[in-house]
């Protein structure tokens, strides 16, 4: 079974007469787990593919739409919001908007509260979801006395703590410092080791994820005009012409290719740039 | 840019301090001059004082202790309606400051502060609307733009008041390559212009290829204050700060590492690719 599938879907909110989504097919196989980049021009559709993955659209996004999505088999169209929850979890970029207790343990465990888990279930869960996401000190807290960083750890624990199959995080770095935009890269590689967990990240700055990226799903004004392994795509002409922020040593080898001076593949870290250069 | 010897910094802060009303020291000792026409980036954690310290500019924080001089008048009694003719500030979040019904309302309601006449605002607001390639968006409500329109919409409405200091909280957020073009382009104007511009961003890479002067802040403190180039490349200032290194010196690092010679010199992606240039030419094959 795939864990997510659309087929010829197409979505356009209402009063707007274009197509935020415009005939999509996608699919991402469930055997095992991924490291997925979802990447696009500002207002390409990658929130709208986003929101079609727990049902939001169309359930509570109006607008009208066509075709099919799939989540490990369940019809999103009918398939409750809820339900899907527990198969996708999704992350926004914004994370106040969705932490809403007056403490980040009853944040945690708010989600599993209303899948009627057992209260003993639920506080083994929170210890080690707390435990990965480094938030022990601060669960006692509220929210908002959360530095950006902190409340990012606690949506994605509140988040994680459900289990999903997928994790989907909406440029989760956005609002962040550097130190702590690594940070949040690093913990979802860890989250991803530990739990063999997929995880799709729609992310702005190339140059902290593509080196951890395997496959890249590339969007072009509600189109999907790739899918494919990180490498085929970084080295192809679709990323070529989208003017996205690639990385600066993307930048330098991609000219040297040009001036037909560079043959191999485009290098997208420091260490496989140097790796290219040993000669 | 030549500097005259004896020319009088447009912003002079003088030990300034501010301290939250529960407590929290935001801001601690500031000391600093930006000369007219500048172009300055301030970095640094979550928390270190950026954004309190801007705030301090227009009026909208009064620091608990020391001064600030705009055009050598001290700032302390002028009211924020008065600063704001001076300085503009286009803050992170647009949807902070976007409010009105259309996108021309917004621009007009800009520049109705101004005491200008009807026919004069009318004018701005369809050249603002041109210059920001917001014209077919005229009618459109503002909470129907997308992330990109909308933040060129609030510094359309900031811009279009030709304040003459403009300070920008994260410009570059969310913003795709072709959208930060643009927004270069529109700092490089307004610079021709001799606008002063003051940019708070997390962006490493913007700032080292285009932000001339950098100051470095930590626990509202000034640690740091030079060429963004030197800045950003001592990995001292880095550490204390929890910046990362620009991919070009990290690069330079790890190629220095290698055992390659002479590039010292390189301080820019192109510094870098004729670098490279060079290197595979000499060895006259490719890699």
């Amino acid at each position: 079974m795939d864990l997510v599938r659309f087929e010829s879907f197409y979505y356009r909110y209402k009063g707007n007469e274009e197509y935020a989504l415009n005939n999509i097919n996608l699919k991402i196989e469930g055997n095992d787990s991924k490291f997925i980049l979802l990447a696009g021009e500002t207002g390409s559709g990658k929130t709208s593919l986003i929101r079609c993955m727990n049902g939001l659209i169309p359930q509570f996004y109006a607008g009208f739409y066509r075709g099919k999505v799939e989540i490990q088999g369940k019809n999103t169209i009918e398939t409750s919001i809820a339900d899907l929850s527990t198969e996708v979890g999704i992350v926004f970029q914004n994370p106040e908007n969705q932490l809403i207790t007056m403490n980040v343990e009853h944040e945690i465990a708010f989600g599993l509260e209303n899948l009627g888990v057992s209260p003993k279930e639920i506080l083994s869960r929170i210890k080690q979801t707390a435990s990965l996401t480094e938030i022990e000190d601060i669960l006692d807290k509220a929210p908002f006395e959360l530095s950006g960083g902190e409340q990012q750890r606690v949506a994605i624990a509140s988040i994680l703590v459900l289990e999903p199959k997928i994790l989907i995080l909406d440029e989760p770095t956005a609002l962040l410092d550097p130190y702590m935009a690594n940070k949040i890269i690093n913990l979802l590689q860890e989250i991803r080791r530990e739990k063999n967990i997929t995880i799709l990240i729609s992310e702005h700055r190339l140059d902290l994820i593509l080196p951890f990226t395997e496959q890249i799903i590339l969007m072009k004004k509600g189109i999907i005009v790739e899918h494919d392994s990180c490498e085929k795509v970084i080295n192809g002409d679709n990323f070529q012409r989208l003017r996205l922020n690639k990385p600066v040593i993307f930048s330098i080898f991609n000219q040297l290719k040009k001036e037909n001076l560079y043959n191999k593949n485009i290098p997208i870290s420091i260490s496989e740039a140097i790796k290219t250069l040993k000669f | 840019m030549i500097r005259m010897a004896r020319e009088i910094p447009l912003i002079m802060m003088k030990e300034i301090g501010y301290t939250y009303p529960n407590g929290t020291r935001a801001l601690k000792n500031i000391n600093l001059n930006i000369f007219t026409g500048e172009l300055i980036g301030i970095m640094g954690r979550n928390g270190a004082g950026k954004t309190s310290l801007i705030r301090t500019l227009n009026g909208l924080i009064r620091p608990t202790s020391g001064n600030i001089y705009i055009k050598n008048e001290n700032i302390n009694s002028k009211s924020i309606a008065t600063l704001s003719k001076i300085v503009g500030i286009i803050f992170q979040n647009p949807f902070h400051q976007l409010f009105a019904n259309s996108v021309e309302e917004e621009i007009n309601f800009s520049l109705r502060s101004l005491n200008l006449s009807k026919e004069e605002i009318q004018k701005r607001t369809d050249q603002t609307l041109l210059e920001f390639d917001l014209e077919k968006y005229r009618k459109r409500s503002p909470l129907n733009l997308s992330g990109g329109e909308s933040k060129k919409l609030a510094a359309a409405s900031i811009i279009c008041r030709d304040p003459q200091i403009l300070i920008f909280d994260e410009p570059t957020l969310g913003q795709d390559a072709k959208e930060i073009e643009f927004f270069i382009n529109l700092i490089n104007n307004e610079r021709k212009k001799r606008k002063t511009i003051i940019l708070i961003t997390h962006n490493i890479e913007f700032a080292y290829e285009y932000i001339p002067r950098t100051i470095l802040m930590t626990e509202g403190q000034i640690i740091a204050d030079g060429s963004t180039k030197e800045v950003l490349n001592n990995e001292f200032l880095i550490g204390q700060t929890s910046l990362i290194l620009p991919q070009i010196c990290q690069f330079y690092l790890a190629l220095q590492e290698l055992g390659l010679q002479e590039i010292n010199k390189i301080s820019s992606k192109n510094d870098m690719t004729d670098y490279l240039r060079n290197l595979i030419k000499n060895k006259s094959s490719k890699i």
